[in-house]
């Protein structure tokens, strides 16, 4: 509360015109300050929450349209201080066609953050170098987040975007072979963009002078397609997010519904997701190293940690039914339990990971075409990487020791033994012996959540959350009728917003999530890890070669799946 | 396979040409993977040690379109890659066969959206469609197998083309030379577009 009366109180002096119209705690988050701002003032209070108030990551950037209202569109900011463990989401009403002021002479994060807000929602953000459509093609009309889209209405696009930079002035017309510059598309179909990137490079030699990369290849509406689904059908849609850990989206996505209702699962449930959570990130960075290693040339290491990956594929399968794309949790808890069997192949499961970390950080540590291709290659430092909102692995790969799970830990993360490690290289290959450290870390906290497992219900004892059990379905009238009632009307979480988030493979995984008081969330945006670090890709393979830039790629770990989402 | 037996304590068999030409396609499938979301990463677990698609020839992986005859869709195909995947396919050389893996490559799965292709036969023709989301990998071994069947009836457009132009050749029948079997246009084979701001 004192918090929040300073700030004010500092927002109002050093600003004219008294930008506030709203503060308050969020309800959801004591730590969480919620704030309306008038538009213009939105780049000074930016500038004093970065410079004074150490607010250093802009996390997310999103636009909401309500078009029953006056001022139908709304920016919402939100900012996070790691040193004081507080974040502040900025909400700026306005009406269509009013211009706001770009954040991207503040933080470089909102690069990106104001192109997707400009292509989905069509607000204008004054002062923006490239304001231009980001996820949808160049010739879509309109802008498909605004609640007057059709879902389903789709454009055809005639041809693929072309590149052209244009020519820099100390170019030597005369002498063409020396100072011709080269130009190089990559992508989307090549095998070193993992599938759906494309970067537009200009070359000197074989070094990058200037680069372009292209995204929205793989922009599947997930967005729009959560919003004309019931809140657990939406589920299987987080799956595809960060494909190769789906668990862990399942959960986020969970957890943000949950804490909008305001219930916290039953004990087991919570220690089976981070059972799960950590499973998912061992094989997640097992595919970053694998596929990574590929395009290295090193192919051996790939069989390796795919077939340790197969063999975690198969304890899903045993949980749940499905191999990769899980839906394994429910808002309320978990679908189904483990038994001791399932157990005693985690624990031999965790014993083998180990051996086969081992084996990987023999195989290539150490090796010296891994060290020349990986050592000081795709260098961030950290106030860059802290700009562009970094965080996870990439993040601690260049000093900074945040993780969520220690910083604000939920689930029972703050009563495990576990550290996080950290690298200050910034290069590729701190960000390859994070992962590797990451992930004999994960085995311990698995070991232990397995050892401290308690007995009890998955899920929470709520009819109106939770499904009854098959049973009781089948031979209890009022079960049939909870049963019938949540089909149909599905959760209501009570109108409001919240912003929640966990620590997946990547880094920050937030949901923001807005709901009217129906059984659909009324807008779901995905803070998705890939998207602030894919932003600072174009710097940091800058000056390098197009080799380096691959390794780079390939390290950043960028998924399509949740870039696009 | 009949046309290929041996025949008893003989050293040599007799066949005909064409059957041991399809033959000798259906067991030097080269792909191509293009893969773009979640099914690409399913596709690598059918080419890794597990379930190791070499034991059915088709596993040289080439990721020039120029050095492939199977163009494996793995992943949802938004519309703003359509036009991608259709020039790759365009670069392929002749015999080609498509296997459209998973349902977002098939029918747009459940995307039913605004920036997804509901399914990529209205941009390139598809030999097998493998159900699933994503499939499993034996799965995608079956439609391999599968496509070999066709590829050994010699039942797949690809082949029959080939046959219509070496008729075409013989014979200099004109309505034997379009090339196009599959000129299709794609706003009348998809028509979504009228769906356009409600």
């Amino acid at each position: 509360m004192e918090y929040q009366y300073q700030l004010e109180h500092q927002i109002r002096d050093s600003i004219p015109n008294s930008p506030l119209e709203t503060t308050e705690v969020s309800s959801t988050n004591p730590n969480e300050i919620v704030m309306i701002v008038k538009p213009q003032a939105i780049r000074e209070l930016a500038r004093l929450l970065k410079a004074q108030k150490g607010y250093r990551w802009l996390m997310d950037i999103c636009g909401v349209h309500y078009p029953e209202r006056e001022k139908s569109l709304e920016v919402v900011y939100h900012f996070f201080n790691r040193d004081q463990n507080r974040r502040i989401r900025v909400k700026v009403p306005h009406k269509e066609g009013e211009k706001i002021p770009s954040l991207v002479s503040v933080y470089k994060a909102a690069n990106w953050f104001e192109r997707e807000a400009f292509d989905m929602f069509g607000i204008i953000f004054e002062g923006h170098p490239n304001l231009t459509r980001i996820l949808c093609h160049h010739e879509f009309v309109g802008h498909p987040l605004r609640k007057d889209y059709h879902p389903r209405a789709n454009q055809t696009l005639s041809k693929p975007i072309e590149y052209e930079f244009e020519k820099s002035s100390d170019s030597d017309d005369e002498d063409i072979l020396l100072n011709q510059k080269n130009y190089l598309n990559l992508g989307p179909s090549h095998p070193a963009t993992h599938g759906t990137f494309r970067w537009f490079v200009e070359l000197e030699g074989e070094t990058i002078v200037r680069s372009r990369a292209e995204i929205g290849y793989l922009h599947r509406c997930f967005e729009k397609m959560a919003e004309t689904h019931k809140y657990n059908q939406v589920i299987p849609y987080t799956d595809r997010l960060n494909y190769l850990s789906a668990p862990m989206n399942n959960d986020g996505y969970c957890r943000t519904v949950e804490k909008l209702l305001g219930v916290e699962i039953p004990a087991r449930g919570r220690y089976i997701r981070v059972i799960l959570n950590e499973l998912s990130r061992i094989i997640d960075h097992l595919v970053c190293i694998g596929t990574t290693s590929v395009d290295m040339g090193a192919l051996s290491t790939f069989w390796y940690c795919f077939s340790e990956r197969e063999e975690t594929y198969t304890l899903f399968e045993k949980l749940c039914g499905n191999r990769m794309l899980t839906s394994v949790t429910r808002v309320g808890g978990i679908a189904g339990d483990i038994d001791e069997d399932w157990m005693a192949s985690c624990r031999a499961r965790v014993k083998s990971m180990r051996n086969t970390i081992d084996e990987i950080d023999a195989l290539l540590s150490n090796n010296k075409i891994w060290l020349s291709r990986m050592k000081d290659t795709g260098v961030i430092s950290r106030e860059d990487a802290i700009d562009f909102g970094f965080t996870g692995p990439c993040l601690r790969a260049t000093g900074e020791d945040m993780d969520l799970r220690k910083q604000e830990p939920y689930y029972f993360y703050d009563t495990f033994d576990f550290e996080v490690p950290t690298m200050t290289g910034g290069d590729n290959y701190s960000r390859y012996m994070i992962r590797i450290l990451e992930m004999r870390q994960s085995c311990r906290i698995i070991e232990q959540a397995l050892s401290k497992l308690p007995s009890g219900p998955t899920q929470i004892d709520d009819p109106k959350i939770v499904l009854p059990p098959k049973k009781e379905i089948y031979s209890n009238i009022e079960a049939l009728m909870n049963h019938f009632m949540l089909i149909i009307d599905g959760v209501k979480p009570p109108a409001g917003d919240v912003y929640s988030y966990t620590e997946a493979a990547n880094g920050e995984l937030g949901f923001y999530l807005v709901s009217d008081g129906s059984g659909k969330p009324y807008r779901l945006k995905v803070r998705p890890p890939c998207f602030p670090i894919y932003s600072a890709f174009e710097d940091m393979i800058q000056g390098g070669m197009v080799a380096d830039a691959v390794a780079t790629l390939g390290q950043l770990n960028v998924i399509a799946g949740e870039l696009d989402r | 396979m009949k046309t290929l037996t041996p025949l008893d304590n003989l050293p040599y068999f007799t066949t005909k040409i064409q059957d041991f030409i399809n033959w000798s396609r259906k067991h030097s499938l080269w792909p191509l993977p293009f893969g773009t979301a979640c099914c690409g990463i399913e596709y690598m677990a059918v080419v890794g040690a597990h379930y190791d698609v070499s034991r059915f020839g088709a596993e040289v992986v080439r990721f020039s379109p120029r050095q492939a005859d199977l163009l494996i869709v793995a992943g949802t195909i938004t519309e703003k890659m359509a036009p991608v995947l259709r020039r790759v396919y365009e670069q392929m050389p002749d015999p080609k066969w498509v296997i459209s893996m998973g349902v977002c490559a098939s029918s747009g799965g459940f995307y039913r959206a605004y920036h997804t292709v509901q399914g990529i036969e209205s941009v390139i023709p598809v030999d097998v469609y493998v159900p699933g989301c994503p499939p499993t990998p034996e799965s995608v071994i079956g439609a391999i197998i599968k496509l070999q069947e066709k590829i050994t009836k010699g039942d797949t457009p690809q082949q029959r083309l080939l046959q219509r132009r070496k008729l075409a050749a013989k014979t200099s029948a004109k309505e034997f030379e379009t090339d196009d079997i599959y000129s299709e246009d794609r706003s009348e084979a998809s028509n979504v577009a009228e769906l356009k701001r409600v």
